[in-house]
């Protein structure tokens, strides 16, 4: 067991390491002739951010939402409605211009998202366990029968977003250039979720999910820093949607659906709940395998289930605990 | 008038389906404290196995029996490798395991009955309809299906508060620890109410097939509706789950009948249709949601 310096320097030179090779990626990328990796590795980004941030909310703060989805997916509406009022010259609801500046368009879709998940927040609170998990689900289809039945967004079809959200006079139209706009979002959101869970707010979340009666009895009011932690989940997870918009240039409904929210859960028990680095690990693994078993057969789902399967039950505690037992980091 | 009572049977005929699978999802739910997703994937292999014998044999009456023993099966051998490892363990690695069951249900499937969705035909005897009040003549097989409902529905309340192994099954929900500290073999237990919830499933699938087309993913579409009905009427109680079941099937199947048309009178015609279909579709989940805010227990919690 090495002593705390020298593991904190350990993880210290793993954090360089991994920032090092997403910087190479695209690079190496091109010079492999694999250039279709750059917007995958954009897409296993995107989707470690969305579960990064539902990993706050589920891992740290106990609160198993199901209903992430709708955040992800208005975040990616609010790209979509934005620009389409900026290509047809019209205001959107009849007060603001439309824009396709990413520097409005991210912030306003975390704003956005944000609103959304105190509400839903606010009320789905007042339950816990199973009926928490149902109740933020019934929201979330709630937003998705919405926006299939809001002709004036496309309904069923979605939107298009013909072209990228550009950054200033920056144009992200490149794969490689809009996937460090990703590289520099997901940067900024993990360092962001560090500092909130070493934080005594992070602290204060930790105690609530082990022990809410004790946290209560030295004096936290637990419903405030639970709505917070949801609130700052919610808009993360608005970011990714935003952010996945414009890597397809497309919003549908298909990004409010359960499934989506399930999948995010996925990747979140797949790579490690309650740690930083596992939904990164998830996400890239879920994305990836997802990516090579279709290429390779197309009942790849035959083979992710045993897969997923043989994770959850001989793992406990996903790849990140995986990894850490193969280091042989825990005892 | 003749309206409004035929889409009110048709709402307790989709009950009654929801029924079938909330009864299996809630004792399972509430006795084990297992998610379990995979459980809408019993009631697909029940309606895949029962549409497969009927297409070879042209038999309803033996499809029946072929659907019901092929989920029970299904069902406790998923219990037996799968689930009773789970037991232990918390709710995420539930559903990440059940979750994983529902993509190998779902490929194996396809392998084996292909993409088509199947079509069944309704047993010769509950062909036709019959007039129930004047000036509404209703299917005899929707009728059926309701008659079947209702009597699982008398006899899981029987086995439930009239036998020894109902009182096992009540205690265990209540009081699990307890149950297993004066020396039941709770696995034993277990793997029954699972077999049981299976076998529901199953019935479910089998009556399905006439109804709907049987293809992949049927399982899931009714499961989130399942889940929301076992929510609704409390986890762990059967009667929860039955009125819990009505009320989400006539609530839904009346917005979609009635809300489309309701809008009409207020907007043009195409704008009220996708409005009234997304309003509908969301109106079983707000239900829900004003349920779980004023009780959020559920209508009748077994555990109150």
């Amino acid at each position: 067991m090495p002593d705390a310096p020298q593991r904190s320097f350990a993880a210290l030179a793993g954090v360089a390491a991994l920032m090092a090779a997403l910087i190479a990626l695209p690079f190496l990328a091109k010079w492999a002739g694999q250039p279709a990796l750059i917007p995958l590795a954009s897409r296993i980004l995107i989707y470690a951010i969305a579960a990064a941030s539902l990993n706050l909310a589920l891992g740290y703060g106990g609160m198993v939402s199901f209903g992430h989805a709708a955040f992800f997916g208005l975040g990616g509406y609010v790209v979509g409605v934005l620009y389409q009022a900026y290509v047809g010259d019209a205001r959107v609801f009849g007060l603001f211009p439309g824009t396709n500046q990413l520097l409005v368009t991210l912030p306003l879709a975390m704003l956005v998202s944000g609103a959304l998940a105190l509400a839903i927040g606010a009320l789905s609170l007042r339950t816990a366990g199973v009926q928490f998990i149902m109740i933020t689900l019934a929201f979330a289809q709630m937003l998705f029968y919405l926006f299939v039945s809001l002709k004036a967004y496309g309904g069923d079809d979605g939107l298009i977003v013909r072209r990228r959200n550009v950054l200033f006079d920056l144009d992200a139209r490149d794969d490689a250039t809009f996937y460090f706009f990703c590289l520099a979002a997901a940067t900024l959101v993990f360092v962001a979720l560090w500092r909130i869970v070493v934080s005594r707010f992070g602290l204060i979340l930790g105690g609530l999910r082990q022990n809410e009666t004790r946290m209560e009895a030295i004096g936290v009011a637990p419903y405030r820093y639970k709505l917070a932690a949801f609130v700052l989940s919610g808009m993360g997870a608005g970011l990714a949607g935003a952010l996945m918009a414009n890597l397809l240039r497309f919003v549908s409904p298909d990004m409010l659906h359960w499934t989506k929210s399930g999948e995010l859960m996925i990747m979140v028990i797949l790579g490690g709940v309650g740690t930083l680095f596992g939904p990164l690990l998830g996400a890239a693994a879920f994305i990836a395998l997802e990516t090579f078993l279709t290429a390779w057969t197309e009942h790849w789902q035959l083979a992710l289930g045993p897969i997923l399967l043989v994770v959850v039950l001989f793992t406990r505690g996903g790849l990140h605990a995986l990894l850490a037992r193969l280091s042989g980091r825990r005892s | 008038m003749t309206l409004v009572l035929e889409q009110l049977l048709n709402g307790v005929q989709y009950g009654v389906m929801l029924f079938l699978l909330a009864a299996g999802l809630t004792l399972i739910f509430g006795i084990m404290g297992v998610i379990n997703l995979a459980h809408g994937s019993l009631y697909m292999v029940g309606a895949y196995a029962a549409a497969v014998v009927a297409a070879k044999t042209g038999s309803l009456w033996l499809a029946l029996p072929a659907g019901l023993a092929a989920a029970a099966a299904v069902g406790m051998a998923m219990e037996l490798v799968v689930l009773r490892r789970l037991y232990d363990r918390d709710h995420l690695d539930q559903v990440l395991a059940t979750f994983a069951l529902i993509l190998i249900f779902n490929q194996a499937v396809t392998i084996l009955a292909g993409r088509q969705p199947l079509f069944v035909a309704a047993p010769a005897a509950l062909n036709g309809s019959i007039e129930i009040v004047a000036g509404l003549t209703y299917p005899i097989y929707r009728l059926a299906v309701i008659a079947v409902g209702l009597v699982v529905a008398i006899g899981l309340y029987l086995l439930v508060n009239r036998t020894r192994a109902g009182m096992l099954v009540r205690a265990g929900a209540t009081h699990r620890d307890m149950v297993r500290a004066l020396g039941v073999d709770i696995r034993l237990l277990y793997t029954a109410v699972f077999g049981l919830g299976a076998l529901l499933a199953g019935l479910a699938g089998v009556m399905a097939g006439p109804l709907l087309a049987v293809q992949v993913g049927m399982g899931e579409q009714i499961l989130i509706m399942t889940f929301v009905v076992v929510v609704i009427g409390g986890v762990g109680s059967i009667r929860g789950a039955f009125f819990g079941a009505l009320v989400v099937g006539v609530v839904d199947t009346l917005l979609r009948a009635f809300l489309p048309g309701l809008l009409r009178q207020v907007m043009s015609g195409p704008e009220a249709d996708a409005l009234g279909a997304g309003l509908s579709s969301m109106g079983v989940y707000l239900l829900m949601a004003i349920v779980l805010l004023i009780r959020p227990k559920g209508l009748f919690p077994a555990h109150a």
